[in-house]
């Protein structure tokens, strides 16, 4: 590979001697490169472009503020902290309670969902159960939440459970029914047990689906935590969005939306490496 | 000795709209400890079907299968399956795969060490111990499933075409493996093929099946599979006894699949 053509492949166009010899590019979804350079190109757009916006004042600052100002908010608040708590604590509350509510969801969800793969009596007690909460939306319970729990910060966990569980009961159950019958066959043939059968073979062949769905479960709970904080909570981050636009403070509030981006992103990043490291043989069945 | 008996085994499927395939109709036979039996037939005829009911994972509606006269409900270890392909564990590298058997016994780690070495050497990948399943080409999975299977020291070995799925020249590669293999362990073995040529090659008996129902059309009792483990493979091959026992069951099964063509067609079209 010439130097150029090197560059190219480190800026992600991905122009590697079989792609480049490819004539049918268009729908071969495997010769799309990820492209990165393009990525760093539209971050670099958008921020010259929000720069740009706020040094010619084409929008009100109360309405969008400029880059400085959130930085400026940044630097202060991540010294000083905000409304009796630093920034690390404001953004360690929000991920606390996610952490705790997935854990608590996948920890109930999925043997749940095991147990409605593998057994006709929890199939059929939970699948009308199951399908009825799945489509309301977690934040519809806060009202109840609060009044069972106030705000503190059970009520926060409790939804962010609901809010994992169902994904992680459907995630493990469409995870044991994948399973090969032929697998499961094998199994049975060298002696394996029932008992052994699950840990040994639906467990690890499941593996793929749950970590799909914490992924999802993940994005939600991030999403759920934000919104309750809105609504009800005297820490996080969506506290501190709540709390600085009662005053107008739309530089506090970017830059908790600015976090909020950031942190879900790398959650994602991080779950993606680790489902590359423990699930190494995805998609090479 | 451990003899398989098969007696007077019928399966009558029910489908979910209440029609009945009758996919075994009265099959009996019995299988000496280290016999091989090759079991050809057009598509449909019930081989699969007997396969897993010699199993265990299906209970005939008719008829018992025992194992050194015990009669036999359900898998076991006793008797050792080998599939197209798929069944092998991705999550395990090739030696967990192999180990699996006697680990799940709680056989001593030193001991399923041994039979794991052992039997990478025999299947010729004592380089790929420690390789994932994903890595390897279908005909090393394939060994790796043989392997597998034979690290549990089963008394019967089934195999639902095992070779199915490879290229030509892997395959009768592999059915050399699978003879010296069978002459080495002394195992009984049933094998389901639609190539004739592996068929004859490797089953000291060969059933023919026919359909509708399901049943042993004519069995044979050949010399080659003996022969193979001394002669070039591709000598008995093109020997005249060979060929002309492969054209006449080559036209057996022609027949027959003409014979399912035609009432297809009738089916059809009245
Ligand atoms: N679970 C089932 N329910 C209903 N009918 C079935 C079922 N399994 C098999 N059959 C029917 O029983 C018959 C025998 O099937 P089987 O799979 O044993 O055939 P086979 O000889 O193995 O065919 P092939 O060579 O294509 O693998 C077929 O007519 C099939 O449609
Ligand atoms: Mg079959």
């Amino acid at each position: 590979m010439t130097f150029l053509q090197t560059l190219k492949m480190k800026a992600g166009f991905g122009t590697d001697g079989l792609t480049k010899r490819k004539t049918v590019t268009f729908g071969d979804t495997s010769a799309v490169a990820d492209g990165r350079m393009w990525s760093i190109l539209s971050v670099f757009v958008l921020s010259v472009a929000w720069y740009m916006g706020s040094a010619l004042e084409l929008v009100n600052p109360i309405f969008w503020p400029a880059p400085s100002a959130v930085w400026e908010q940044f630097t202060y608040i991540s010294q000083e902290g905000y409304r009796n708590f630093s920034l690390w604590e404001h953004i360690w509350a929000s991920l606390y309670r996610i952490l705790v509510g997935f854990a608590l969801g996948c920890l109930i969800g999925i043997p749940l969902g095991f147990a409605m793969g593998l057994s006709q009596l929890m199939r059929g007690w939970f699948d009308p159960i199951v399908e009825f909460f799945r489509p309301i939306p977690p934040l519809a319970f806060i009202p109840l939440v609060i009044i069972w729990s106030g705000i503190g910060e059970r009520s926060k966990i409790l939804l962010l459970f609901f809010a994992a569980l169902w994904i992680m009961v459907i995630a493990a159950r469409a995870g044991v029914g994948s399973v090969k019958l032929s697998k499961i066959h094998a199994a049975y043939s060298l002696g394996a047990t029932r008992k052994q059968i699950l840990y040994y073979v639906i467990l690890p062949n499941s593996l793929p689906e749950i970590f799909t769905g914490m992924r999802v479960a993940m994005g939600i709970c991030w999403g759920t935590v934000v919104a309750a904080e809105l609504v009800a909570a005297e820490s996080g981050v969506g506290f501190m969005i709540m709390a600085a636009s009662k005053f107008l403070a739309t530089d506090i509030v970017v830059l908790g939306v600015i976090i909020v981006g950031l942190i879900g992103y790398a959650i994602d990043i991080l779950m993606r490496k680790l489902e590359a490291k423990l699930i190494p043989w995805k998609g090479k069945a | 000795m451990s003899d398989l008996v098969v007696n007077d085994v019928s399966m009558v499927f029910e489908t979910p709209t209440g029609e009945q395939v009758h996919a075994l109709h009265d099959v009996s036979f019995s299988l000496k400890q280290g016999e091989l039996l090759s079991i050809l037939g057009p598509s449909g005829c019930g081989k699969s079907t007997l396969l897993n009911i010699i199993a265990g994972f299906l209970a005939p509606t008719k008829g018992t299968v025992s194992l050194a006269s015990t009669e036999l409900h359900g898998p076991g270890s006793d008797r050792g399956m080998v599939f197209q392909q798929g069944a092998l564990f991705e999550w395990m590298t090739v030696a967990e795969n192999i180990a699996f058997g006697p680990q799940m016994k709680g056989t001593p780690k030193a001991e399923i060490d041994a039979t794991v070495n052992h039997l990478l050497e025999t299947v010729g990948l004592q380089d790929f111990g420690d390789k994932p399943i994903y890595e390897l080409s279908g005909g090393m999975q394939q060994r790796v499933a043989l392997a597998r299977c034979l690290a549990n020291d089963p008394d019967v070995i089934l195999m639902d075409e095992p070779l199915g799925a490879l290229d030509a020249l892997t395959r009768e590669k592999m059915q050399s493996l699978v003879l010296k293999l069978w002459k080495e362990t002394g195992k009984t073995i049933i094998l389901i093929t639609h190539s004739v040529e592996e068929a004859l090659f490797l089953g000291e008996k060969l059933f023919v099946m026919a359909p509708r129902p399901g049943r042993i059309k004519k069995q044979y009792s050949l010399p080659f599979a003996d022969a193979g483990l001394t002669q070039n493979p591709r000598e008995i091959k093109a020997s005249p006894d060979f060929i002309k026992t492969r054209e006449e069951i080559l036209s057996m099964i022609w027949e027959m699949e003409e014979e399912i063509m035609g009432l297809a067609a009738t089916g059809t079209g009245g």
